[in-house]
C-alpha cells in the first residue's frame, strides 16, 4: 500500500504544480464568496487526488499516509478553497468499509467528539438519524461519509443530500463552510467499521489531516514572510537585514519545521499501525496547531499594515491556521486525551513508551 | 530557502540492539541514584562514572578500531545517548570528550596525536575541556585576544579563556587561541592547541560559581605557558573553519531537547497520582514535544550517518529543542502549586529547584539562541 517513496515523490510535484497554478487571490475571493470552484475541483479529480487512498482495485491511487500527506499539505499550502481534504478523509473511511466512493466533492460527519450519529436497518436499508454541527463543506457537498453506530456496532454509511437537512450555514474564520445538518434518510450504502480499526480513533485521523493542511499553510506564511522582508524597505534597507526581523523569521522556521516533522511522523506511523498510531496523529496536532498560532502572529508581525489588509494575500493563511488550529480537536484537547493516558501509564514507564513507538 | 524538512528516520536494528545494553549498564551504575542528581543531566560530573563507561565501551563508540574505538555507527552511539539522559546519568565529565574532542582530534590531528590521546579516551581516562570564549568574546568568538607566540620547540600561550566548563577538574583542553595577529580578516589566523592542564606551568584556573552555587565553569589565565609543536591540532591558521567542524556536533544531539526530561518524568509522576485537566494537558503538550524532538534529532542523526553536513539542521534542532526545554520548569511551575525546594523537598521539588535554574543556561551554552537564529536566518536567504 504505502511506502513506495517514488509515488509519495511523483504525487508531491503534481499537485504541487497544479495547485501554485490554479489556486489564486481570484478564486479564494469568489470562493470566500460562496462561488463553487467547479474547474478546480475537476482538475483535482481528473488528477485522482481525492482518491488518493482509496485502493487501486476500487478506482483510486492506492496510497497510504504518507502520500496522502503530501497532497493534504500541499492542499494547505495552496490553500485550496474545495473540499480535497475531506474527500480524501470520506475516501479512506468508505474503503476501509469495504465501500465505493462515487466521483464528487465529499465530506464527512459527525467531527466533534461529542457527537454521535445512530444507523438503523429497515426493510428499505439502512437510515440514519441524529445531528451534527461544524461539518465542513456540509451545503455543499454530493455526498457525505458519515461513521454511525447501528445496533451499537459501528458502521460507515455513505450518504446522498436527500438524507439530510442542512439546519445552519456557518462557516470558520477563513470562509470555509462548517455547517449543521440533521440527517433523517437512508444511506445508498453501509457496511461495518472493520474491526481492525478503532471506532473510538476515527477523530484522530481527522486531526492529523487537519494538521497535515496546517503543515503546508505555514510553509506558505513562511514563504510569504520570507519574500515580504526581501521586498520591504525601510530605514534604506529591507526589512530582512534586520536582525529583529531575522531573529523572528528563524523562530518561525523552527515551528514550521517542527510542525512538518510531528504530521510526517504521524503519517508514517498510521502507515505502520493504524489505529494504533494514536499518540503519533495526537501528538501531530498538538504540535501544528501549537505552531499555527506562533506563525500566524510573527507572519502578521512581519508583513505589517500591509498584512492585515484583505488586498494582501497573507490572511489567505493565517486565517486557515485559526481555523484549523481548533478543527477536530485543538491542542489542548489532544494533549488532555495523550495526558490522561500517559498518566495511566507513570512517570518510570515515559521512556520505555517513548522509544518502543514507531 | 533551505527547505528545513526533516524526513522520518529509523534507528537500525543494530542501534536498538545497544539499548538493552546500556540499560543494564545503567541499571547496576545508578542503583539509588537520586532523582535531585539525576535532574543534573549532562551537567554531573562524576569521573569515576565516566571511567566505567569507558571499560564497559560506551565512550569512543564511533572511533576507529585502530585507536581503541569501537567503529560502530552514529545510531548506535545516539542510543547510548539518549538512554545515559533518559536515566539522568552523571555524564559531563566524559560529555564534551566524546562528543567533540575526540571526534576533533580524529579529524585533524597527526597521527602520533592519535594513538597517544584517542584509546585513553575510550578508556575514559582522560577527559577535556574546550576553551573557547574569552571574557570579551562570547558569541563573537572569531574576535578572541589570546595569543600563541611562536618560541623555541613549540609555543608560548598568554591571555584569559572563561566559562570554561569542567577546566578545574579534567586533564586537557583544547584551545582556540590567535597564532597570528597579523591575518588580514579575524577568522584567520586563529589555531586550535591540545593543552595539558596538568603539568604545563603558567596557567591558573579559578572556578566561577554559578547562580545555583555550582562550579562548573572556570577562568583560565594563561602566562607565558609553553605548548610544544606536537600538540598543535590541524593546520595552523585554519582553527577557525575546525571550530565551525566541532561546533556542528554539538547542536543537534538528544542533548539539546533531554536538558529537562527528569523533570517532564517527576511532572508526570505527580500528574498520575492526581490527573487534573490542566495536569494532563501540561504533561501531553511537553511528551508531543519531546517525541517531535527526538524524531527530528534521529532524522539529523541519519543525515550525519549518511554523509551529509546538517549544520543547519542542528540549528533548529537546538533553536525548538532549547525553547522546549526551557518552557518546562515554567509548566511545571504554572501546573502545580509547589514552591520549589532544594534542600528538602521531595523529588519533584528537588527537581523543579534545579531545572528552573540551569534553564537560564540552556540556549546560551554551545550558541546563543540569537547566534543559532542568525544561522537559520541565513538559511532562509535573509543575510
Amino acid at each position: 500500500m504505502s511506502g513506495d517513496g517514488e509515488l509519495r515523490t511523483i504525487l508531491g510535484d503534481q499537485v504541487n504544480r497544479l495547485l501554485s497554478d490554479r489556486v489564486g487571490k481570484e478564486n479564494l475571493e469568489t470562493a470566500e464568496a460562496g462561488a463553487p470552484q467547479a474547474q478546480l475541483w475537476q482538475a483535482m479529480e481528473e488528477n485522482g487526488l481525492p482518491r488518493v487512498l482509496v485502493p487501486e482495485d476500487r478506482g483510486g491511487v492506492g496510497g497510504g499516509w504518507a502520500e496522502a500527506e503530501v497532497v493534504i499539505r500541499a492542499a494547505g499550502k495552496y490553500l485550496a478553497p474545495v473540499p480535497l481534504v475531506e474527500s480524501i478523509l470520506a475516501g479512506w473511511l468508505l474503503s476501509s468499509a469495504g465501500l465505493d466512493m462515487p466521483m464528487g466533492p465529499l465530506s464527512i460527519a459527525p467531527v466533534r467528539a461529542d457527537e454521535a450519529l445512530t444507523i438503523d436497518k429497515d426493510a428499505s436499508g439502512y437510515r440514519v438519524s441524529g445531528e451534527a454541527t461544524r461539518v465542513p463543506w456540509g451545503r455543499s457537498v454530493e455526498h457525505l461519509a458519515v461513521f454511525g453506530r447501528c445496533d451499537g456496532e459501528p458502521y460507515v454509511a455513505l450518504l446522498a443530500p436527500n438524507a439530510w437537512t442542512v439546519e445552519l450555514e456557518d462557516r470558520n474564520i477563513a470562509a470555509e463552510p462548517r455547517d449543521s445538518l440533521r440527517f433523517h434518510g437512508h444511506a445508498v450504502a453501509a457496511a461495518p467499521l472493520p474491526t481492525s480499526m478503532d471506532p473510538d480513533g476515527l477523530l484522530a485521523f481527522g486531526a492529523m489531516a487537519r494538521a497535515a493542511q496546517i503543515a503546508g499553510a505555514l510553509e506558505m506564511a513562511l514563504e510569504q514572510s520570507v519574500q515580504y522582508a526581501n521586498d520591504r524597505s525601510q530605514f534604506g534597507t529591507p526589512i530582512g537585514k534586520f536582525q529583529a526581523v531575522q531573529q523572528e523569521l528563524a523562530r518561525m522556521a523552527g515551528e514550521v519545521a517542527a510542525a512538518g516533522a510531528a504530521v510526517e511522523a504521524a503519517c508514517r506511523a498510521a502507515d505502520r499501525l493504524g489505529s494504533g498510531a494514536g499518540f503519533e496523529l495526537a501528538t501531530a496536532k498538538i504540535r501544528a496547531s501549537e505552531a499555527a498560532s506562533i506563525v500566524a502572529g510573527i507572519a502578521h508581525q512581519t508583513h505589517g499594515a500591509m498584512g492585515f489588509t484583505y488586498e494582501h494575500t497573507l490572511h489567505f493563511a493565517t486565517r486557515r491556521l485559526w481555523s484549523w488550529r481548533a478543527e477536530f480537536g485543538s491542542e489542548s484537547y489532544w494533549a488532555e486525551a495523550l495526558g490522561r493516558s500517559l498518566a495511566a501509564h507513570g512517570g518510570d514507564a515515559l521512556w520505555s513508551y517513548l522509544v518502543e513507538r514507531a | 530557502m533551505h527547505s528545513f524538512r526533516f524526513e522520518p528516520a529509523d534507528l537500525p536494528p543494530e542501534a536498538e540492539a545497544v539499548r538493552a545494553d546500556i540499560r543494564a549498564f545503567l541499571d547496576k551504575n545508578l542503583a539509588g541514584y537520586p532523582a535531585a542528581m539525576r535532574a543534573r543531566s549532562w551537567s554531573g560530573f562524576d569521573p569515576d562514572f565516566s571511567a566505567k563507561m569507558g571499560q564497559a565501551g560506551f565512550l569512543g563508540m564511533t572511533f576507529p578500531k585502530q585507536y581503541g574505538g569501537h567503529g560502530k555507527s552514529a545510531f548506535e552511539r545516539y542510543v547510548m545517548l539518549e538512554e545515559v539522559l533518559a536515566a539522568g546519568a552523571p555524564v559531563a565529565a566524559h560529555w564534551t570528550t566524546d562528543r567533540q574532542s575526540g571526534p576533533l582530534i580524529l579529524a585533524f590531528g597527526t597521527e602520533e596525536m592519535k594513538q597517544r590521546i584517542i584509546p585513553r579516551i575510550t578508556k575514559g581516562e582522560i577527559l577535556f575541556c574546550i576553551g573557547m570564549s574569552e571574557p570579551d568574546s562570547g558569541s563573537d568568538l572569531a574576535s578572541i585576544r589570546t595569543r600563541a607566540t611562536r618560541t623555541d620547540g613549540g609555543w608560548l600561550i598568554n591571555g584569559t579563556k572563561v566559562w570554561t566548563t569542567g577546566a578545574h577538574l579534567v586533564d586537557y583542553m583544547i584551545g582556540l587561541f590567535r597564532s597570528d595577529p597579523n591575518a588580514e580578516r579575524k577568522h584567520d589566523g586563529l589555531s586550535q592547541f591540545l593543552v595539558d592542564l596538568r603539568h604545563t606551568k603558567g596557567i591558573s584556573i579559578r572556578p566561577i560559581k554559578n547562580l545555583a552555587g555550582e562550579e562548573h565553569f572556570n577562568e583560565c589565565v594563561f602566562q607565558d605557558a609553553f605548548i610544544p609543536d606536537e600538540n598543535l591540532i590541524g593546520v595552523e591558521g585554519q582553527g577557525w573553519s575546525q571550530v565551525m567542524a566541532e561546533l556542528a556536533f554539538e547542536r543537534s544531539g538528544p542533548e539539546r531537547y533531554m536538558s529537562s526530561y527528569q523533570l517532564i518524568k517527576e511532572l508526570l509522576i505527580e500528574v498520575s497520582k492526581d490527573t487534573t485537566p490542566a495536569g494532563a494537558i501540561a504533561v501531553g503538550r511537553l511528551v508531543a514535544h519531546l517525541a517531535t524532538l527526538r524524531n527530528m534529532s534521529i532524522s539529523v542523526a541519519a543525515k550525519l550517518q549518511a554523509g551529509d553536513d546538517p549544520a543547519l539542521d542542528g540549528a533548529v534542532v537546538k533553536e525548538v529543542g532549547t525553547l522546549f526545554e526551557q518552557s518546562v520548569p515554567l509548566i511545571a511551575h504554572q501546573t502545580l502549586q509547589r514552591e520549589p525546594s532544594p534542600d528538602q523537598g521531595d523529588d519533584f521539588g528537588q527537581t523543579l529547584a534545579y531545572v528552573t535554574q540551569a534553564a537560564a543556561s540552556f540556549a546560551i551554552r554551545g550558541g546563543t539562541r540569537e547566534i543559532v537564529r542568525g544561522i537559520i536566518a541565513r538559511g532562509l536567504g535573509l543575510r
